[in-house]
């Protein structure tokens, strides 16, 4: 039986090395998850000196003859270091993106396992509140929640993450419908398993293939609506290195000829959310080919 | 088929009920008294205890309720805490622009998502298809605000080929009829304004354009793949006809579909897109007017603009479930 499980293991991972954009991906992810592990060790600079060092605003990097040494992508309005400010920003964008997918799993799952499992009356009530929710777009959705509960990172999370839940909820439905249908269930419940069981034991370990897909491929818009929340000064607040509320502070700077603020935690963004894009795309291809486009 | 859309349209009822609650409950989830934030924070008891009186915020929830949507079927929303001017006028107001940018970016990202599409399927694995998909690739993943940052940097900026931000030179002399700014200069004949508002609009449409358009792109892509792949286009090769005729009145035909469901689905990106575009570029759309209605607190403007936003996109979607179904006679609706 163990065996077994590690061949099977082992031909995933043969066929995820094969898939190069994957691989390409991964490689992206892990940098990121390094920079955010390590920025304290890798980072030049405090990425939030107090009092502010305004003598050195917006000093260009490396590129430039003037460049402030120490500083290599430069320094944004309030004097501070971009880069260090980008590599403890990876700390904070990635913890929001993992909170805010993982409140929409917890949620997600919780009601798409209800309305799939047991079906009928309660099924029709979640999913109509689904529906419901699907008539917002996603960024309006999470701002009229950050409306209610207030601003600040932590509330931003928590809006995706509730704003998310419903495209959780839908997958996991479907999923648990279409394994209900199975024999093995069947049998479980001739053999007077209890439901929680048969859900915790048989039901969700099997609807795992869809969750660490479109989880994955949440992370990256979670991460993207987050950067926006920030953007929209809605999200994370000042001083807080977050990347989506360093280009809302420095684009205003652009027209006097400092485009390094806005440019590079911008890159730092598109990076991340491509990097998890492709391991996305390609851990669907790997895990579950039936769910290919 | 007719009651395949009175069935849609019937269910629209909950879902729109729904959406009223939501925004209905915005004033009342919200910490403090309701009649308070209403009146805003520096309004008087006197006027505190009208608003209450007006809106029935002394009666139950439920009646509430009631009163609300009463007002809101019959165009009322409240008036703006920070404005004073009616929500919906102000609503109605920004529309046109909103509109505007955001017809301007669908058409842009259709023309060019499709076209990218056909021509990386029809020269799979050559150097034009891996070019396509590659910006393709970048584009779906693209935040939106810093996109149109950096093109605002570019050509407003540094190139100075284009206005950074605003709807129109405010130098020339325009006059509004239906609020459509394009529309106005046309009938008004004013060329100049045609002119500006048309700069003005380039770089917001191609910003908020970028995402759509390369999902359109990666879809058409695999869609066209596999229609090319059927026995009717090898069919159509042996005949002898020409690669353009298989391709273009053919393949194409048939691998849209999905395309479709795509555009449909996109379009709720390209509000929410719109919420940042008009942002980043000044635009005085309804976008940029719910944001800044949610910085200060400005509950009935919210209130108005969610009622709004999902109001367009649930009457979006169920065009394209109409659509969907008039193109592919495979699809039978009972």
């Amino acid at each position: 039986m163990e065996r077994k499980r590690e061949t099977k293991t082992g031909e995933l991972i043969r066929r995820f090395k094969y898939n190069k954009s994957a691989v390409f991906g991964l490689v992206i992810v892990l940098v990121l998850v390094l920079c955010a592990i390590l920025a304290n060790y890798i980072a030049p600079n405090n990425p939030t000196p107090s009092p502010p060092e305004l003598f050195n605003s917006l000093k260009p990097g490396f590129w430039s003859e003037d460049g402030i040494k120490g500083m290599p992508l430069g320094t944004d309005a309030l004097g501070r270091c971009v880069l260090s400010r980008i590599l403890y920003g990876a700390r904070v964008s990635l913890s929001a993106g993992f909170v805010a997918v993982g409140i929409a799993m917890l949620l997600g799952i919780t009601f798409g396992v209800m309305a799939g499992y047991y079906g009928g009356g309660m099924d029709a009530v979640i999913m109509r509140i689904v529906d419901i929710m699907f008539a917002f777009p996603a960024l309006l959705l999470a701002i009229v929640i950050v409306t209610v509960i207030g601003q600040g990172l932590s509330k931003a999370m928590v809006a995706i993450g509730i704003v998310y839940a419903p495209q959780m909820a839908r997958i996991i439905r479907s999923s648990v419908l279409y394994i209900k249908e199975m024999e093995y269930i069947e049998v479980q419940k001739a053999i007077g398993s209890s439901n929680w069981r048969v859900i915790f034991r048989h039901v969700l370990p099997n609807s795992i293939a869809p969750v660490i897909v479109y989880g994955t491929l949440m992370l990256a818009t979670a991460i993207l609506d987050c950067a926006a929340l920030g953007f929209l000064g809605l999200g994370a607040q000042p001083p807080t290195p977050e990347w989506g509320a360093m280009l809302s502070k420095s684009y205003n700077y652009i027209v006097s000829g400092a485009w390094w603020a806005a440019t590079f935690p911008g890159i730092a963004i598109l990076f991340s959310v491509l990097g998890l894009n492709l391991l996305g795309d390609g851990l669907r291809d790997i895990l579950d080919p039936r769910l290919k486009t | 088929m007719k009651w395949y859309i009175l069935k849609r349209l019937l269910m629209l009822i909950p879902v729109l009920l729904g959406t009223s609650i939501i925004a209905f409950s915005l004033i009342n989830l919200a910490p403090g008294d309701p009649a308070r934030t209403m009146a805003g924070e520096h309004a008087s008891q006197r006027t505190i205890n009208a608003i209450r009186e007006k809106y029935g915020l002394d009666k139950p929830l439920y009646i509430q309720y009631g009163i609300w949507l009463n007002r809101a079927l019959h165009g009322d929303m409240g008036r703006s805490i920070v404005s004073n001017e009616y929500v919906t006028k102000e609503i109605f107001d920004r529309f046109p622009n909103t509109f505007e940018l955001t017809f301007f970016a669908m058409i842009l990202a259709i023309a060019i998502g499709t076209m990218a599409g056909i021509i990386s399927a029809s020269k799979q694995y050559s150097a034009l298809d891996y070019t396509f998909m590659g910006i393709a690739l970048f584009g779906v993943s693209m935040p939106v605000f810093w996109l149109g940052i950096m093109l605002m940097m570019i050509f407003g900026v540094y190139l100075r080929w284009l206005p950074i931000g605003g709807r129109i030179n405010i130098l020339i002399p325009f006059h509004r009829i239906t609020g459509f700014y394009l529309l106005d200069s046309i009938i008004t004949g004013n060329f100049a304004a045609l002119i500006s508002t048309l700069r003005y609009l380039i770089l917001p449409s191609t910003a908020l354009a970028t995402i759509p358009m390369a999902t359109i792109a990666r879809v058409s892509r695999s869609s066209m793949l596999e229609v090319l792949r059927q026995d009717f286009i090898r069919t159509e090769r042996a005949k002898g006809l020409s690669e353009r005729v298989v391709i273009y009145k053919h393949a194409v035909r048939n691998a849209m579909i999905p395309v479709i469901t795509v555009i449909g689905l996109n379009f709720g990106l390209l509000l929410a897109g719109a919420i940042l575009t008009e942002t980043v570029f000044s635009w005085p759309g309804i976008g940029r007017y719910v944001v800044n209605a949610v910085r200060m607190r400005d509950y009935p403007a919210v209130q108005g603009c969610v009622l709004f936003f999902a109001l367009v996109f649930v009457i979006v979607n169920l065009v394209t479930d109409i659509i969907y179904v008039y193109i592919d006679p495979r699809i039978h609706y009972k």
